[in-house]
């Protein structure tokens, strides 16, 4: 996982809507990526449903999370909606999991990691995790922890 | 708004809803889960002081939330084990006319219990469970803890009763 510190590096991801997310579109704000294995799947379920009973708490922090999956933006639609979330989803699924091997958050088996990457709005990476098993949930205090650092 | 970040399990206190004698355990939990509801079924029949807390997520289960508050409500009026107890005893039925329905089997005043169930301070003390549980990194439900000179340790059920010497029968 890219470490904190680090300068994130050039990357395009997939807005629902088929237009570009870029570092570009990190300037000036905090960001968090919160890169999940696949969508609907039960851990990531739980994962996205809990981050979005606290987004009041990050926008507060003035952070702005994102899910960013290999699932093509029709899937990640289709998940946000059947949560009922509203947390934004960005697809890394052309070429598949570039972003994410660019933030050193791909797994072997063809899937993002489960990790979190908390960037200022300098673009620089102010902190990351990468739970230790796919299956593995971390929890929101963590993050809550990094934007109190 | 109060900060979210880590912090241990809140120590049980008497604002806390406490039943049963033996080791205290504390369990994070909401009323439409239905691994919460088999949890508690098996958590009375062992020698367990269990504290409950509410840890509802409103986009895994809708009526979570109206639920932890219909039995915030019942407490005001001396009865949340009783509401506890019928509430996970029929996960189906939680829409507002099943809420008053238990207040009215358990003779609750329903006028009072419908006024505080909405109320702020219910809302507050559904609230207040919920983030001691984030800020202790509960990320799912149920969660247990078995709370001793250390503090709270998360355990599983089966733990608990390798624990209480009480080994599974079903």
């Amino acid at each position: 996982m890219i470490a904190g510190g680090t300068s994130v590096p050039e990357f395009t991801l997939k807005r629902a809507d088929g237009s570009d997310f870029t570092r570009a579109d990190l300037e000036g704000k905090t960001t968090v990526f919160v890169f999940y294995p696949f969508a609907f799947s039960p851990v990531c379920t739980d994962q996205l449903n809990l981050y979005e009973e606290v987004l009041e708490d990050f926008e507060a922090k003035g952070a702005t999370l994102y899910g960013v999956s290999c699932d093509a933006t029709y899937s990640q639609t289709a998940f946000k909606e059947k949560l009922g979330v509203t947390i934004e989803q960005l697809s890394d699924f052309e070429p598949k999991g570039a972003t994410c091997r660019a933030f050193d958050a791909y797994h072997e088996g063809g899937f993002p990691q489960r990790a979190l990457a908390l960037i200022g709005p300098d673009g620089v990476v102010r902190w990351s995790y990468q739970a230790a098993s796919p299956g593995d949930l971390p929890g929101a205090n963590l993050i809550f922890d990094a934007l109190d650092a | 708004m109060s900060e979210l970040g880590s912090a241990p399990v809140p120590e049980p206190s008497d604002a806390d809803h406490r039943r049963g004698a033996g080791p205290v355990t504390i369990v994070y939990a909401d009323f439409e889960c239905p691994f919460c509801a088999a949890l508690e079924l098996r958590l009375r029949e062992l020698a367990l002081e269990v504290v409950f807390r509410h840890f509802p997520v409103r986009s895994s289960h809708p009526r979570a939330w109206p639920a932890a508050c219909a039995a915030e409500a019942a407490a005001d009026q001396g009865r949340f084990w009783e509401m506890h107890d019928l509430l996970f005893s029929d996960q189906a039925r939680l829409e507002d006319p099943h809420l008053w329905d238990r207040a009215r089997r358990l003779g609750l005043d329903l006028e009072r219990f419908d006024t505080d169930r909405r109320g702020d301070a219910v809302r507050a003390r559904v609230t207040a469970d919920f983030r001691s549980g984030v800020r202790a990194g509960v990320v799912t439900t149920p969660a247990l803890f078995a709370w001793g000179d250390r503090g709270a340790e998360p355990v599983d059920l089966a733990e608990l009763e390798r624990r209480l010497g009480s080994p599974r029968t079903s």
